[in-house]
């Protein structure tokens, strides 16, 4: 479970991150949706803990973000954009490593990787360096890093970008299958994969949350198709400040 | 000690599974050796390890920071820091694990050059002390080299400047009471200050360890200067992530 209040973040003179609130439970799929720059990877940055919020916290599984990083991040299953990892380990070296730092024994790591090279389609590539694989792959071993010492809170970004479509779909039963037992947040530019995993959505602009609802709720609100109802929300903000500069 | 352990023993295989360590190796060998034999090594006819030991820390100077030089910048160029301050670990274990990661490569070359030892030993009959205090005196000072790289390694992204700038401020550190340095801080600094300088050298302590004198403080002098810079690292490290 997943509590997030008033989170505000700034870099500098930019205001990332403007007082988001809102709540995951357990068996929720969230899809975090927003334009580029909108401050949804530095909302989920701040999530898993890798930097403090100014302001505002979250609860995590029960612990604070702010006072209780480590707990949180053992609780945490993170994708971070572009799937980060270190290119001249192998996939096996890396998940063992990662296992590790986590704390796992012995037995249950070789269970764990065994079961995670499964289910995300990388047991072919276990012994070819990280550095070497393609995209799709890369994006892969970093969901397994993610998934691998099965965590209740899972938080994605952009767990789809780079996979072909044959990997998308399976991803996507993937996340679908673990969902009931996890609380999960995933963000994306594609309205589909909202339309095909997501039980809720949260549209935000600018660092400020427009949306916190359902598709279907959505779109019986807003009346029209999910991208539709995106460009008109998000287009308003940059509009007003462009009108705003200007004068 | 899980985080430190894991961290430890990933950097550690990561030096070993790129050329980074063998090529650190073979290098370090080669001029500790060719610099030694170059001044009369033989010649000078006395059993002892001091031509090998003074030549140490200049050496040192350029091959600490190149193997420090990766082990923050690296992981800022990749992003992979996002991946390891998001696993339950705290700043400090990651810090420490890397750092006596790098440490551990630098003592498996010290442990290398027992050749020179067994040569000395077999040639004549020398005094055992000098070689304790130096090869650990040597160990320390690569140790406060290492804190130096480390610190400016986490500032950058670029392994280029992390290696240029540890060179400086090594340099600065082994320079700093050198009868030059001296007189340029004696124009302008109180002498209690020029003082404070020249106890900051690295040179001077360095040499009484060659002389088989090794003191507390000399221990302290060294663990001080490659905490305070490991602590730095840490705080930066954090202030760094928070800018994003």
């Amino acid at each position: 479970m997943i509590e997030a209040r008033d989170l505000r973040k700034s870099f500098g003179p930019i205001v990332a991150v403007d007082g988001v609130s809102f709540s995951v439970q357990k068996g929720d799929v969230l899809g975090f949706m927003g334009p580029n720059g909108a401050g949804k990877t530095t909302t989920m940055k701040m999530l898993s803990c890798f930097f403090p919020p100014d302001s505002g916290t979250a609860a995590v599984e029960g612990y604070d973000i702010v006072k209780d990083p480590v707990e949180v991040r053992q609780r945490v299953g993170y994708l971070a954009e572009n799937a980060p990892a270190y290119d001249e380990m192998t996939p096996e070296a890396f998940l063992k490593f990662v296992c590790d730092a986590r704390g796992m024994d012995r037995a249950r790591r070789t269970a764990a990787i065994d079961r995670v090279a499964e289910s995300c389609a990388v047991t072919g590539v276990m012994h070819q360096p990280i550095g070497t694989l393609s995209k799709g792959y890369r994006r892969r071993v970093g969901l397994a890093q993610a998934l691998v010492h099965n965590p209740p809170v899972l938080i994605l970004d952009e767990p789809t970008d780079g996979l072909d479509p044959n990997q998308k779909h399976d991803v996507r039963n993937l996340i679908k299958k673990l969902a009931p037992e996890k609380s999960t947040i995933i963000s994306t530019h594609l309205l589909e994969e909202v339309d095909a995993i997501c039980n809720r959505i949260i549209i935000i602009n600018e660092g400020r949350l427009l949306v916190d609802s359902t598709p279907a709720e959505l779109r019986k609100r807003e009346g029209g198709e999910l991208d539709q109802i995106f460009r008109k929300l998000t287009r308003g903000g940059r509009k007003a400040r462009v009108a705003g500069g200007v004068s | 000690m899980r985080g430190f352990l894991s961290v430890f023993k990933r950097e550690l295989r990561a030096y070993f599974s790129t050329p980074l360590a063998y090529v650190f190796l073979v290098i370090f060998l080669f001029f500790t050796a060719f610099l030694s034999f170059q001044r009369n090594f033989f010649e000078m006819r006395q059993a002892s390890m001091r031509i090998f030991f003074s030549n140490l820390p200049l050496l040192f100077i350029f091959l600490v920071p190149a193997i420090a030089m990766r082990l923050w910048a690296e992981e800022w160029r990749t992003n992979s820091v996002e991946l390891l301050f998001t696993l339950p670990i705290t700043a400090t274990q990651a810090v420490l694990g890397k750092f006596f990661a790098a440490w551990s490569v630098i003592a498996l070359a010290l442990v290398l050059t027992c050749p020179m030892v067994l040569t000395v030993c077999y040639l004549g009959d020398p005094d055992p002390g000098p070689i304790i205090t130096g090869y650990v005196g040597a160990f320390l000072l690569a140790g406060a080299y290492l804190g130096i790289g480390s610190f400016f390694s986490g500032l950058t992204r670029n392994q280029v400047i992390a290696f240029v700038l540890s060179v400086v401020v090594c340099v600065l550190f082994f320079f700093a009471g050198s009868p030059t340095v001296m007189n340029y801080l004696s124009g302008f600094l109180p002498m209690n200050l020029v003082e404070a300088a020249e106890s900051l050298s690295i040179e001077s302590r360095f040499e009484s360890v060659q002389r088989g004198v090794m003191e507390v403080r000399d221990v302290a002098f060294f663990g001080l200067l490659a905490a305070g810079w490991l602590w730095a690292n840490t705080v930066t490290l954090g202030q760094r992530r928070a800018m994003g």
